[in-house]
């Protein structure tokens, strides 16, 4: 209905995209991460040829091939042969024992490229025939092929009372080696004591683990307190196949950083001491990316450690990223000219010329390193919509410049009454609207201008009206049902994320129930429900140009969707854990993804590619926010720490410390001078965005390892710390006019 | 430390006597221990499990409490059919019992009476959500208004009104205070700790804002003005308003001048204004007034001890403000005394030093007398009861002897009265029965028998109380509400089925002290039962002020907590020193609250109760007025 007509380019209407119907989100991923819109037909082919260099990574073989057993057991030999052909996976990828050796073999070139170190590579290579064997065997009996497959990789076994020794033995040698290698290769620690503690779960020495638990838990980072505890309640081999963190370790290698010389020195104690345990164990599960240069220093590496697979591969955040701003459509301001006509006249004639041309200059230029603009279609601009811009330019126009000097006012809106129940906020860009969503399902709408809400009136009255008078938009709307709130009710759970189109005339709100509904602002009612993820969706936005939103939930993906289509037209997916909040870039190109996994992605809308991998928080992510210039990325999560990224350099380049509990809240000021935290612990702070970026040196070394030395200068940033009466902060946003208004409810 | 606690997450299984006893529960007999531990095991593990996923709920319901709903929503994730109706978030079905060996937990079933459920007045509805906008900050500044939370903690008032100067470089004076961009003369302290500097003392505290000068005079123009009503919301704005301290040295000078004038100027009527607003000072929680007590406690006390304090002594009633002055003196000594500053014992020897002088006046004396008193029974004992005697042979002097003059004889009688109220009840517990006339006379010289059918007064009455609480409880556990006084919303619902057990006082006057705004939610009827039981008639006119000046947060008064919600009854016999127990033997005053019967979770607490209940002949008729504070309020932020 309207939705479909809503925002739709006509190039869009040939796009149709058939996702079979899987009930495994996790295993019908990767298949659909090649698929790529219609509108870019060129792009399949290269796209489809393989998962590029990342496409290496051996977790996406190894889930490749567990559907493709998958459906050779089923005895869907074509289906087969074409995923196979399509994959570029050799003929033989099917057998087992030449399986794995040929996942690796991509990753492995890809090291062996840098590091040129023939014995990384030829480690991965040889592996146990017995992690593989039993695979085909035990997938039989089991609805998950791919799970047994990785669990089994445990069935080979030392001797159980031998593993204190191990893991003490390399205890000491680390404890041992210089300064300068120490806190790199502290860094095994974790993975090694994991893994090791689940083998001997696997194996059922139950009083072993346990034992080996206790001994070298409290040796562990204190940010891994969190997976500790998960680990520490999984004694059996029974609670290891449906542990879906656990799964995640065996699934993806962690990764570590290590440079050159540590890692010889590594080698070398363990192929002296004989301690083939520890070593197939950094072989099998650990992906170790080395470099050359000086070893990191502890700090650096716990700026950037936390993650639940380690960090990043530095191979993941070298694609290209166009993060620069699309060009603005050029819209005359004839109308606008009486008004400002009259302000000359009031002697401000300052104003309009300084506008005109830093618009004129953005749009006469066109950025390098913004994407193409039909890089994806996006909604042609409506008359309403160059209305909407045209007002935004007499805003912007009123817009404050804040800075150091020049806090921004906030004002709070409490929601009274809420009994602990609002769970998600948002305003529209123009702040014009409120909504919040409920815990208890609903989704309420306030207007906080004096214009009240209206529905449109109902198809017979619609009948009657005079459709050529002028003011036939006036008409069409019933007076009767003018409120300054209403209730949208549809949701069958608590509703975690909502967001309003840009254009005001829709909304959308995702909840437990598994759903993201699409509300139309003009009849208050429930447009359509995008079934797909079957678990509670956490958090769903709109793009900047309308037409797509993302939404992204506990099944560990996040899907784009467009709002005529109730089928997504990309799933992301790579996370290890819940999708926890979602957002668009400003160019709408691009989105990122944050997770219970403690990682940031950043994904290719075109090609659905993974772009950028960050890591460094120590939990599980609840904010995140672009500046308006698309350069850098702030993220803020349960840690109550904020985290700021350059996209373009795929680098960490400030951490903000200040907030006591989870950041709930992010937002930068419409001229990205000043970030706005809100928070649970019940205070709005604002940071100098300004100083933070231009702090920045980004040389060329630092830009390449990926290693950057982070000032502690949290206390200078900060400018403001604003408490707010026993209510959390759950949403911050800037008008156009930048005053800053945040929300929450007020829990006494 | 860590490692410890790792150990212990580790090992958490469930007994398995557990296990045992919901097989039994279930039907199956015997289990062996074997499948015990591996049962334990696997639920322990689960139950872990759904408690993570659980706690997902929690992060992204933007909560710190985990509710039912939320292990709910974890079952469901795992397919499991939730369980329904645990839905209330204090009830926790089980109770706990042992004995004979056995523990048992059993779901109690009480007897419900349906009739006492249709009588129970229906529970309010609960509010609607609502949007409120207020400014958290206006460029760079946080405005002290009451959405706000306090600028300047009590804590950090202290702190700073007792930190020692900091030791200060010379030439580096200058910018320690003033910096702390925009935070303004609001926290001028907050930005200077955290950046590491030098802290001075802030010095420009009296600097006020136009909004805050305006504020001020209207205040004070309302607490001494004509106009009753203003005055009460003035006096309620200032023991509830949180941004008051930087006008607190204004608000203190004030009061001590204006007692100053008027008590040469014989004012009766603004002294008591004056003593009011110390009053309300003191009830403000957010105030930390030990920095001013040098200024309020000589006007406090000059307003009880002074030889005049009214235009015509013979006539107006002084006696009740040095009644007021010395309860309120009593109450500085309690909250502020400490071993430093000796309030107390440095007041008692002001009162004891002048109170023996052989050419004291009476109505000093008096005000001697009632400040002892009313610092408690302790004292009563130590120091007034030795001394009755002496006094009593003064008054007999004065009443039974020559006519001197009627402002003596009104002046003696007075502390007749005085002492026998105060002296009854504290003579009461500390002499056995029986209670014999002759034998008071010896003891304690002319006030001997009159003390003597006091105190037995004080002894039926307190037998008689005890069987009323007993009675009461009763009355709480089926709950039938005598008189509720409720808030503002619920004006006046004077009951009608008054059970003839309790009399209500026939000249109570209930007044909320401020109109329920519409915008403003009242909280849920939290209701007092005022039993008053007069066993002789009241000498004086009284006005019982209930306020609930110690709730000291929203946040602490409103948790709901299991404990206080069924709290049967708060008994108050008058104010929360037991000194002033004895001061009134003629009324006790138990106050009851009664659980709001269905808002599960907003109760207010039994503590926001009334602290002190204080009886002072000022106005005619007896008024019942609660403050509502914020506390109390549930879901507004003001």
């Amino acid at each position: 209905m309207a939705a479909v007509q809503g925002g739709m380019a006509d190039a869009k209407d040939d796009v149709d995209i058939k996702t079979e119907p899987q009930s495994d989100g996790f295993a019908n991923s990767n298949a659909n991460d090649t698929r790529v819109l219609s509108a870019s037909p060129g792009a399949t082919a290269t796209a489809a040829g393989g998962p590029k260099p990342a496409g290496g990574a051996p977790e996406d073989q190894q889930t490749l091939l567990a559907v493709l057993q998958f459906l050779a057991k089923n005895k869907l030999t074509e289906s087969a042969e074409i995923l196979r052909r399509e994959a570029g996976l050799p003929e033989d990828a099917l057998d087992p024992k030449g399986s794995d050796p040929s996942g690796p073999g991509g990753a492995a070139g890809g090291a062996d490229a840098e590091g040129g170190d023939g014995t990384s590579l030829l480690s991965r290579v040889t592996i146990p025939p017995s992690a593989a064997a039993p695979a085909p065997v035990k997938a039989a009996g089991d609805d998950q092929p791919d799970v047994s497959v990785v669990l089994s990789a445990y069935s080979q076994q030392g001797d159980p009372l031998l593993y204190k020794v191990y893991y003490r033995d390399l205890k000491k040698f680390i404890e041992t080696v210089l300064d300068c290698h120490r806190a790199e290769l502290s860094q095994v620690f974790y993975p090694l004591f994991v893994h090791m503690y689940l083998e001997l779960v696997y194996n059922n020495h139950e009083s072993e683990a346990k034992a080996f638990f206790e001994k070298f838990s409290g040796d562990q980072e204190c940010y891994y307190e969190e997976d500790l505890r998960i680990l520490s309640s999984l004694s059996k081999k029974e609670h290891m196949r449906g542990n879906e963190t656990l799964l995640d370790f065996r699934t993806s290698k962690f990764v570590l950083r290590i440079s050159r010389d540590s890692y010889q020195l590594l080698k070398r104690h363990l192929q002296e001491r004989q301690n083939n345990q520890i070593w197939n164990i950094i072989q099998e599960h650990l992906y170790i990316d080395i470099f050359d240069g000086m070893p990191r220093s502890k700090s650096q590496i716990d700026a950037m450690s936390g993650s639940l697979a380690g960090e990043a591969k530095r191979e993941a955040n070298k694609a290209k990223v166009y993060y620069g701003l699309l060009k603005e459509p050029e819209i005359e301001l004839p109308l606008d000219d009486e008004d400002e006509e009259a302000e000359n006249e009031e002697g401000k004639p300052k104003k309009k010329k300084p506008k005109k041309d830093s618009m004129g200059s953005k749009s006469k230029k066109q950025d390098p390193n913004a994407p193409a603009q039909t890089r994806i279609p996006l909604p042609e601009l409506k008359d309403s919509d160059k209305l909407d811009k045209i007002m935004y330019m007499k805003e912007a126009t009123k817009k404050i410049r804040l800075g150091p000097d020049n806090l921004p006012s906030i004002c709070f809106y409490s929601f009274l009454n809420a009994y602990q129940g609002l769970t998600a906020v948002d305003f529209t860009d123009d702040s014009s609207l409120v909504a919040g969503g409920f815990a208890d399902s609903t989704v309420r709408v306030w207007s906080v201008t004096p214009k009240k809400l209206r529905k449109v009136k109902s198809a017979a009255d619609l009948n009657l009206i005079d459709k050529e008078s002028d003011d036939v938009l006036e008409r069409i709307m019933d007076e009767k049902t003018a409120s300054e709130s209403k209730i949208l009710y549809g949701h069958s759970g608590p509703v975690y994320g909502i967001s309003f189109s840009p254009d005001r005339n829709y909304l959308l709100s995702s909840s437990e129930d598994g759903t993201v509904r699409l509300w139309s602002l003009q009849t208050f009612t429930c447009l359509v429900g995008y079934k797909g993820h079957n678990y509670p969706v956490w958090d769903t936005q709109f793009s900047p140009y309308g037409y797509y939103f993302v939404s992204g939930g506990h099944d560990r993906v996040a899907r784009l969707w467009a709002t005529d289509h109730y089928q997504p037209l990309r799933i992301f997916a790579g996370h290890l854990a819940d999708v926890t909040c979602t957002r668009f870039h400003p160019n709408s190109n691009y989105v990122v993804t944050g997770s219970s996994d403690r990682t940031i992605r950043l994904w290719d809308v075109l090609t659905g590619n993974c772009v950028r991998i960050f890591t460094g928080h120590k939990g599980p992510i609840h904010a995140l926010a672009f500046s308006p210039n698309g350069k850098f990325l702030a993220s803020g999560a349960t840690d109550g720490r904020v985290l700021l990224w350059d996209i373009g350099h795929g680098l960490m380049i400030g951490e903000l410390k200040g907030h006591t509990d989870t950041v709930f809240s992010l937002r930068f000021s419409r001229d990205g001078e000043i970030l706005a935290s809100g928070s649970m612990d019940n205070t709005v702070r604002l940071w100098d965005a300004t100083k933070a970026f231009d702090d920045l040196e980004t040389d060329d070394f630092t830009a390449a390892t990926g290693h950057i030395h982070l000032q502690d200068n949290s206390q200078e940033l900060l400018l403001g710390t604003y408490m707010t009466k026993s209510s959390p902060v759950i949403h911050l946003h800037f008008t156009r006019r930048n005053l800053l208004l945040s929300a929450g409810g007020y829990n006494p | 430390m860590a490692e410890e606690r790792r150990q212990k997450q580790c090992s958490v299984v469930l007994p398995t006597e557990s296990m045992k006893a919901m097989a039994e529960s279930v039907g199956v007999g015997q289990l062996q221990e074997e499948s015990c531990v591996a049962l334990s095991e696997e639920v322990s593990y689960r139950i872990k499990e759904i408690a993570q996923d659980a706690l997902k709920f929690m992060h992204h319901g933007k909560r710190r409490k985990l509710t039912t709903s939320d292990i709910d929503n974890a079952l469901k994730l795992k397919n499991v059919e939730p369980l329904y109706g645990f839905q209330s978030q204090e009830f926790i079905p089980f109770r706990f019992a042992s004995g004979g060996g056995r523990e048992l937990h059993f779901y109690e079933e009480k007897e419900v009476d349906l009739s006492d459920i249709i009588n129970t007045p229906l529970p309010r509805v609960p509010l609607d959500v609502s949007l409120k906008a207020h400014w958290l900050s206006i460029e760079g500044v946080q405005p002290s208004i009451p959405e706000n939370p306090p600028p300047a903690t009590k804590e950090q008032q202290k702190t700073e009104s007792t930190e020692p100067l900091k030791v200060v470089k010379p030439g580096q004076e200058e910018d320690g205070t003033i910096q702390g961009k925009g935070q303004g003369a609001a926290a001028p302290d907050g930005k200077g700790k955290e950046k590491g500097l030098i802290r001075l003392k802030p010095r420009s505290t009296h600097e006020l804002s136009v909004e805050q000068q305006l504020y001020y005079k209207e205040i004070t123009e309302a607490c001494v003005g004509s106009c009753e009503a203003k005055r009460a919301e003035a006096l309620q704005s200032i023991a509830t308003d949180p941004g008051l301290y930087q006008m607190l040295p204004r608000f203190s000078t004030f009061i001590s001048e204006g007692v100053r004038v008027n008590v040469v100027q014989n004012n009766l009527a603004l002294l008591i204004y004056l003593m009011r607003m110390v009053k309300a000072l003191m009830d403000n929680p957010t105030l930390y007034l030990e920095k001013y007590l040098h200024e309020l406690i000589p006007a406090v006390v000059t307003c009880i001890v002074s030889k005049q304090l009214c235009l015509r002594p013979d006539v107006d009633n002084h006696w009740a403000l040095r009644d007021f002055a010395a309860r309120l003196m009593a109450q500085s000594c309690k909250t502020f005394s400490t071993t430093t500053n000796n309030i107390q014992s440095r007041i008692t020897k002001t009162f004891t030093k002048s109170w023996l002088d052989e050419k004291t006046q009476w109505t000093t004396r008096y005000g001697c007398i009632a400040g002892l008193a009313e610092l408690g029974p302790d004292v009563i004992k130590t120091l007034i009861l030795p001394r009755l005697t002496v006094e009593g042979a003064r008054i007999k002097a004065v009443m039974e002897g020559p006519v001197v003059s009627n402002i003596d004889k009104i002046g003696a009688e007075h502390v007749q009265s005085l002492l026998l109220k105060h002296c009854a009840s504290v003579i009461a517990k500390i002499r056995a029965q029986p209670d014999i006339v002759e034998q008071y006379r010896t003891d304690y010289g002319y006030l001997g028998p009159m003390l003597c059918s006091h105190v037995i007064k004080a002894r039926t009455q307190a037998a008689l109380q005890a069987q009323q609480v007993n009675r009461t409880t009763l009355t709480i556990t089926q709950p039938r509400p005598t008189l509720s006084v409720s808030q503002s919303g619920l004006s006046g619902s004077g009951g009608p089925r008054t059970p003839s057990i309790i009399k209500v006082p026939s000249s109570l006057t209930l007044m909320s002290p401020r109109p329920g705004t519409p915008s403003q939610p009242s909280p849920p009827a939290t209701k007092y039962i005022v039993m008053g039981t007069s066993a002789g008639a009241a000498s004086t006119q009284q006005v019982i002020t209930l306020s609930s000046s110690q709730s000291a947060s929203p946040v602490t008064s409103t948790v709901p907590s299991a404990t206080s919600t069924l709290q049967p009854l708060v008994k108050l016999e008058s104010g929360s020193a037991p000194g002033l127990t004895a001061s009134r033997p003629m009324q006790k005053y138990i106050v009851v609250s009664l659980p709001s019967s269905a808002s599960s979770s907003l109760e207010t607490k039994s503590s926001v109760l009334p602290t002190s209940i204080s009886s002072t002949p000022l106005d005619a008729g007896m008024k019942l007025e609660r403050s509502e504070s914020p506390g109390a309020s549930t879901q507004s932020p003001h």
